[in-house]
């Protein structure tokens, strides 16, 4: 059982690191990323189902496909409003995300979808079942981590973009494409939520509101981990995901959904800087 | 074009600025009385809606728009105002004590939701108040011998004392009288010290802080009144819908609000009424041009021998027709009004207002917004 919250922990934990990604490069937060991860899921499984393509190659075209998605929004939409008061700019995705639920359900229907994936079996070790399918969550975040772990430390783009969250101006001064580094940390940032949607699919199934319950929840997985920290967006994840688990199964009804909230809550209320985070004051 | 020559401080906070102001707004007055008799019975109701969301806009405006404060939770104190009052009046309550009970739970709701936020900036105040109202659903639904959870809760007519608002008409004149007493206070505190600290902190906290405006103090008061203000909607909003249930007051109500003030124009109470107008409309208008588009370009394509125009005509309606079409129309609209029209409709208006009066002077940059590219949060 632990597993299973685990893995939505895990799933949480990705979203809220795109969120992360973002804030932490350009001071904002989208609130579309919800509706993205609903994106690579439908285009995961349009590529799966429809075309009948294997489950792996459909992945790769929605992580790809909705990585482009976000580096055109970034370049199109959010590029204009550069240097506008950040709470336009918080409108302006929740109003693109209203526009993507639509778009969806025009276009693959507002019923409930399946995606078929290769991790049918279960594994019993030392009496305790661990489906494949939570398993690949956890596996498939780890990877993804690793990988953009390496990315960001270890190539000069990575450190580019360590250079511009840092500080834009002085990025900019030292020769970083500051606009191209935009458009690249959305279309990682999009890519890690199709992925998401991609693993989250087989759990919750494919529908069109599937991104908005997960991305309030990501959303007090980020703030718990402090918004701009990645180790500790991830750690939020994993602790919200424990947290819904453990809320769901010991107290009474209605609190398995409202449990991360209060533990929001009173986060921000303690701690509004969040576990790993650091806050200063602005100076005059 | 007018010119103020002003003699008395007095003139910069008078309630209307000058003669013509009176005339025009009397003129306005005049026009929303004698409006149900106009109107049909179903754009009496309608009306009445933009009247319920102009105070729902009034009180987003004062948090939003003067304070600075951004609230994703407004829904919550919405729901709190309609299931209070009409819980009070099914257990036998006077119209006009359940109201105000009503009004005091809600005051004191935002109360206690505002305390947090005095520790909080920004994004961080959105995500709490967003975490409250998503809490406050849940409990709806759950604490059902209050709400009657999912089952949902019927709401008489209003009866004030011993006279029943039974028909459209009389509701709208009740909705209408809410309305301007909410208009009135609200300018009144506008125009006195609190609205002035209000605008100080939205502008700069530092600022405001260094001027010695209590920030502690008036961002709970602003949050309690915007609160107040909305749980008097609530209970209009109860009589109005008829049925009350939790999913109505779900995060899309809160974004609803946010956009209301968006569209109409942050910071002015004349954005509040505009975007009240344009959110309460806009459903119903989707849904006339949702019929007459196809049967109008079909008759047009009759009438013409162009087959295709008939054809586009059926795809626009059966592309309205869709479910969630609505929510998306209106996300492309916040989009668009975000990336041209900052300002809202009011910007607009002033717009086109200051180039009819300066005729062959006007000059788009007298609306130029200095953009800032510094970060405003992480500042060292």
């Amino acid at each position: 059982m632990t597993l299973n919250g685990l893995a939505v922990g895990c799933i949480y934990g990705l979203v809220a690191l795109g969120f992360v990604l973002i804030y932490k490069a350009t001071e904002l937060v989208n609130f579309a990323q919800g509706d993205l991860l609903m994106l690579g899921a439908f285009v995961a499984y349009m590529a799966v189902v429809w075309w009948g393509l294997d489950y792996w190659v459909g992945f790769l075209i929605a992580v790809v496909a909705v990585g482009a998605f976000g580096a055109l929004l970034d370049r199109v939409v959010l590029r204009q409003v550069i240097g506008q008061p950040q709470f336009a700019v918080v409108m302006l995705t929740i109003g693109l995300g209203a526009m993507f639920r639509t778009f969806a359900s025009v276009t693959w229907g507002s019923e409930i979808y399946t995606l078929p994936t290769p991790f049918g079996g279960v594994w019993t070790v030392g009496g305790v079942t661990l489906s494949h399918q939570y398993l690949s969550i956890v596996f498939g975040t780890l990877v993804l981590c690793g990988v953009l772990y390496a990315f960001f430390n270890h190539t000069r783009i990575g450190i580019a973009m360590q250079a511009t969250s840092q500080n834009q101006l002085a990025a900019y001064y030292m020769g970083i494409p500051v606009k191209m580094i935009f458009s690249l940390i959305w279309a990682i940032s999009a890519g890690v939520a199709a992925a998401a949607g991609v693993l989250l699919a087989p759990v919750t199934l494919i529908d069109i509101n599937m991104g908005l319950a997960v991305a309030l929840k990501a959303f007090a997985a980020a703030v718990l981990g402090g918004f701009g920290s990645i180790p500790g967006a991830l750690m939020g994840g994993i602790v919200i995901g424990l947290i819904e688990l453990y809320a769901g199964a010991t107290l009474p009804d209605g609190f398995k959904d409202t449990a991360p909230y209060i533990v929001l809550l009173i986060m921000l209320i303690v701690r509004p800087q969040g576990l790993f985070g650091t806050m200063t004051r602005k100076k005059v | 074009m007018r010119f103020q020559f002003k003699t008395s401080y007095d003139q910069d906070i008078r309630i209307f600025r000058d003669k013509v102001d009176v005339f025009w707004y009397g003129l306005l007055a005049v026009l929303v009385l004698i409006l149900p008799l106009l109107l049909d019975d179903y754009y009496v109701g309608e009306t009445a809606w933009v009247f319920i969301y102009g105070i729902c806009g009034v009180s987003m405006m004062v948090l939003v728009g003067y304070t600075g404060l951004v609230s994703l939770g407004h829904a919550a104190f919405l729901g709190i105002g309609a299931y209070a009052h009409a819980y009070f009046i099914q257990h036998g309550m006077p119209w006009v004590v359940a109201m105000v009970l009503a009004v005091a739970l809600t005051t004191a709701s935002g109360l206690i939701v505002g305390l947090p936020a005095l520790r909080m900036t920004g994004i961080y105040l959105t995500i709490a108040t967003l975490a409250f109202a998503v809490i406050i659903q849940e409990v709806f639904s759950r604490w059902e011998s209050v709400t009657h959870g999912f089952a949902g809760m019927k709401v008489d007519k209003p009866v004030i004392f011993g006279f029943e608002f039974a028909t459209d008409q009389s509701f709208y004149y009740l909705c209408l009288f809410f309305l301007v007493v909410v208009l009135w206070a609200t300018r009144n505190l506008l125009r006195s010290p609190t609205g002035r600290a209000w605008i100080a902190i939205r502008d700069s906290e530092i600022a405001a802080q260094s001027m010695g405006v209590h920030l502690a103090v008036y961002k709970s008061i602003a949050f309690a009144y915007s609160a107040g203000v909305m749980g008097l909607a609530g209970a209009l909003f109860a009589h109005k819908i008829a049925y009350l249930a939790p999913d109505i007051f779900t995060i899309l109500l809160s974004i609803q609000f946010l956009l209301l003030v968006i569209v109409g124009g942050l910071g002015s109470l004349h954005g509040a009424i505009l975007g009240a107008i344009f959110v309460a409309l806009l459903p119903p208008v989707i849904a006339i041009l949702r019929d007459s588009i196809p049967e109008s370009m079909a008759a047009f394509a009759a009438g013409t021998g162009l087959t295709f125009v008939g054809t586009i005509g059926s795809a626009v309606g059966g592309f309205l027709a869709k479910p969630g079409v609505e929510a998306g129309i209106f996300g492309l609209i916040l989009v668009l009004v975000i990336l041209l029209e900052p300002l809202g409709m009011y910007g607009r208006w002033l717009k086109i207002k200051l180039f009819f009066s300066t005729f062959p002077m006007y000059k788009a940059a007298t609306f130029k917004r200095q953009k800032s590219y510094m970060r405003s949060e992480r500042l060292r």
